[in-house]
């Protein structure tokens, strides 16, 4: 008798302990923390392990056989190659990103207001610059602009306007870079602009005219507010991807004429793999990190509080 | 049955012997002995060329019963650069690796000494050039085997008739097929008077001033050519000296001749400035001219390679050479250093030579007479004087003699072609000076 009372304690036991297993498998949060597990690993070893290592060659000399802490740093705030990067890298990132705001905000509303029978066949169409690969359709802009081909040289050539060195003076080469960094980017925020103002509802629309809103007022005190969030998550998400450009620079200018459209990543790469003093470049790139880690607690920050409001 | 035991003393003696015999014995060949070698080869611009090679080691791979496997790594995208930095960082990947102008000096301290190939090789060939020297040479000693793949010179490729007809100069009585050159008159002056006249005539010399190697290793052949030394062998910075003010204002009163965006130009850009038609010379290896036999046939039968124009230093050429090198992580020494001596040997240069159309040089100055060079065409003869047989010019490098720690920065940043820029722009020449006497001390950093 006390036997068997044992022993359904213990099968009792085994109940409770696979039950509490099987809840814990039947939460959402286990499942969802299961689901993003090798997302995760993915990540640990494909961006923290690398970012840590990073961080590791930053503290080493140039050869990289002993530890010199914050040296590198401190060399390159000396240097004055090294501030001029830093300038055209926010020079190249905010002017990109405002010219691909404002366009991307014109070219939504365009399509918005497109019946929505055809509008299918823009949107695919004005996404095309941004899903080719960037150093495919960067090589395409190069011949457009090369000195001996260049398309629009020729064409400037037959209507009687001098021939342009479009990556040869620093102005130009500058406006170019810039130029095919909205042209590929400038889609990301229209699809983005499109999707936030479909979801406006209509009855605000109907409201503010009722209320007699000309065009500017219903843009500044509806559209503009019910899409804030968007516009400041693309421009986060957009500076950030801007800021650590490469491929546009490095297939279009490499950095010349005298080092002067080099962004972060280019010049970190001219310095660390072409240069051969990887622990400099491993400082330049990390740069970046703080200045891009404050203006993303901004924004979020900003966004959190709406969200709060709201 | 008999049992025979063995004493610990013998033992340990017969184990001695025979470790001693490993260490000692060379690199002897068996059908098992070879093992596997892994070789890491620049991937060759000119089609075909690869199988030049590959047919070299393969022969070798034969002979010796080594399983050998070749990856054909591209320099495009710096592909071979980053390779290099990967394994040199991992201390694992190819036993024998391709390893560009600087390589050798960067990774001195990871690469198997090849003073004993080198010195056999000398012995039976003679001597290479100062330039594989500089480079290959660290600390008196042989830090790999310099290439045949992929060296080369990149001296003047010039249109004959163009030349002819706009600046009155005859390149083919200067530099006949077949004869040592009658170049005594051709001076950087004469350079200087062809560059205007022919930019005058729409013609203009395709010379970059970027930061990619073609523009650096013309600008360092001018710097050169004056005695121009940005920083001494003692690593003193020497950048505002009277010769290089000399070689300075030289370079941006020819620069003005140049296309108004060759600050931007490219590896690519000359090339095709010359294939366009456009040019009537840039300074390149025969790669231009390869592609202009395939894609504009009558501008390559007006397509000559000649000497540089001389100037108060000498007549200098940028040479870039390529090398081999071992990995001392390598689990194969004795075998790569047997397959490099076989590649390069003067037979397999030669066959590389020809596969590459005459685009490789080797580094032995006693191997620039193969047959390739005085037959090819058309026009027959244009690589006649390319891998400078008569011995008329000095093969140099830009940036040499300087520390290579400071040259290859001198080198990859374009520091010369920078200085050209800047006072092309305006900038006075003193300024430009300061600014890069600047530039050098950065450069100085251990």
């Amino acid at each position: 008798m006390v036997d068997a009372t044992m022993k359904s304690d213990a099968a009792v036991a085994r109940g409770r302990q696979s039950s509490s297993l099987q809840r814990t498998f039947q939460r959402k949060s286990t499942i969802a923390f299961l689901m993003t597990l090798p997302l995760i690993l993915l990540i640990a070893v494909l961006v923290i392990y690398p970012a840590f290592y990073a961080v590791h060659l930053a503290t080493l000399n140039k050869t990289m056989e002993r530890y010199v802490g914050f040296s590198n740093f401190l060399f390159l705030f000396k240097r004055e190659t090294f501030w001029m990067v830093v300038w055209q890298s926010c020079i190249f990132a905010i002017t990109a990103v405002i010219f691909k705001a404002i366009i991307g905000f014109i070219v939504a509303h365009l399509v918005h207001n497109i019946p929505s029978k055809g509008q299918r066949k823009w949107r695919g169409m004005l996404l095309i610059p941004w899903v080719i690969p960037p150093a495919m359709s960067t090589l395409a802009w190069l011949w457009l602009f090369d000195p001996s081909y260049s398309a629009f040289n020729w064409i400037f050539e037959r209507v009687g306007i001098s021939p342009i060195p479009w990556l040869g003076d620093v102005y130009w080469a500058r406006f170019c870079v810039i130029l095919v960094n909205v042209w590929i980017g400038a889609p990301f925020f229209m699809i983005m602009y499109l999707a936030a103002l479909k979801s406006v509802p209509e009855q605000l629309y109907e409201a503010a005219k009722i209320d007699g809103a000309n065009w500017w007022q219903t843009m500044r005190f509806v559209t503009i507010p019910m899409m804030r969030n968007i516009i400041a998550i693309t421009a986060l998400f957009s500076t950030i991807v801007t800021f650590a450009n490469f491929d546009i620079v490095r297939v279009l200018t490499r950095g010349d004429p005298l080092d002067q459209t080099h962004v972060f990543a280019t010049w970190a790469f001219r310095v660390g793999i072409e240069g051969g003093d990887i622990p400099l470049g491993a400082s330049v790139s990390l740069f970046m990190v703080p200045i891009l880690t404050i203006g993303a607690i901004f924004i979020l920050r900003d966004i959190v509080k709406r969200g709060n409001e709201a | 049955m008999s049992k025979k035991t063995i004493s610990r003393r013998r033992f340990v003696a017969t184990g001695a012997a025979a470790a001693a015999g490993v260490v000692a014995a060379p690199y002897v060949s068996t059908a098992q002995s070879g093992g596997t070698l892994k070789l890491g080869l620049w991937d060759h611009w000119v089609p075909g060329a690869n199988k030049g090679a590959e047919d070299v080691i393969r022969a070798w791979a034969d002979k010796e019963k080594v399983n050998v496997e070749i990856d054909f790594i591209t320099s495009q995208g710096n592909k071979l650069l980053l390779t290099i930095a990967a394994e040199a960082q991992a201390r694992s990947g190819h036993d024998v690796i391709s390893l560009p102008t600087w390589q050798p000096a960067r990774n001195a301290n990871q690469l198997e000494p090849m003073d004993d190939v080198m010195g056999d090789l000398i012995k039976q060939y003679g001597p290479v050039n100062a330039t594989v020297e500089y480079l290959g040479k660290i600390n008196g000693k042989w830090t790999s085997v310099p290439s045949t793949v992929g060296s080369q010179m990149k001296g003047p490729e010039s249109r004959i008739d163009l030349m002819k007809q706009h600046a009155g100069i005859d390149i083919l009585a200067m530099y006949p097929a077949g004869a040592p050159p009658k170049a005594d008159g051709w001076t950087l002056d004469v350079f200087l008077k062809a560059a205007q006249d022919c930019n005058k005539a729409g013609h203009a010399f395709g010379i970059g001033l970027g930061t990619t190697s073609d523009s650096v290793d013309t600008a360092g052949a001018f710097f050169n050519a004056f005695g121009a030394v940005l920083v001494d062998q003692k690593e003193n910075i020497t950048v505002k000296s009277e010769k290089v003010r000399q070689a300075l204002d030289y370079c941006v009163r020819l620069a003005k001749e140049y296309p108004a965006d060759s600050p931007s130009w490219d590896d690519a850009s000359n090339n095709r400035w010359l294939v366009s038609g456009r040019g009537a010379m840039i300074f390149n290896p025969p790669s231009a001219w390869a592609v202009a036999v395939r894609d504009a046939p009558q501008i390559a039968e007006q397509i000559w390679h000649h000497g540089m124009p001389s100037g108060p230093n000498g007549r200098h050429a940028p040479f870039l050479p390529f090398f081999w090198g071992i990995w001392n992580f390598s689990k194969n020494k004795s075998a790569a250093k047997s397959l490099l001596r076989h590649m390069s040997l003067r037979e397999s240069a030669e066959k590389m030579v020809e596969a590459s159309k005459g685009y490789d040089i080797p580094a032995f100055t006693s191997f620039t007479n193969f047959k390739t060079w005085a037959e090819i065409g058309p026009p027959k003869g244009t690589l006649y004087h390319y891998p400078n047989p008569h011995n008329h010019q000095i093969l140099s490098i830009a940036a040499a003699p300087s520390p290579h720690r400071i040259a290859e920065q001198i080198y990859t940043q374009g520091l010369m072609t920078k200085m050209i820029v800047r006072g092309l722009r305006g900038d006075k020449v003193e300024s430009v000076l300061s600014w890069a006497e600047s530039e050098l001390e950065g450069f100085m950093r251990t």
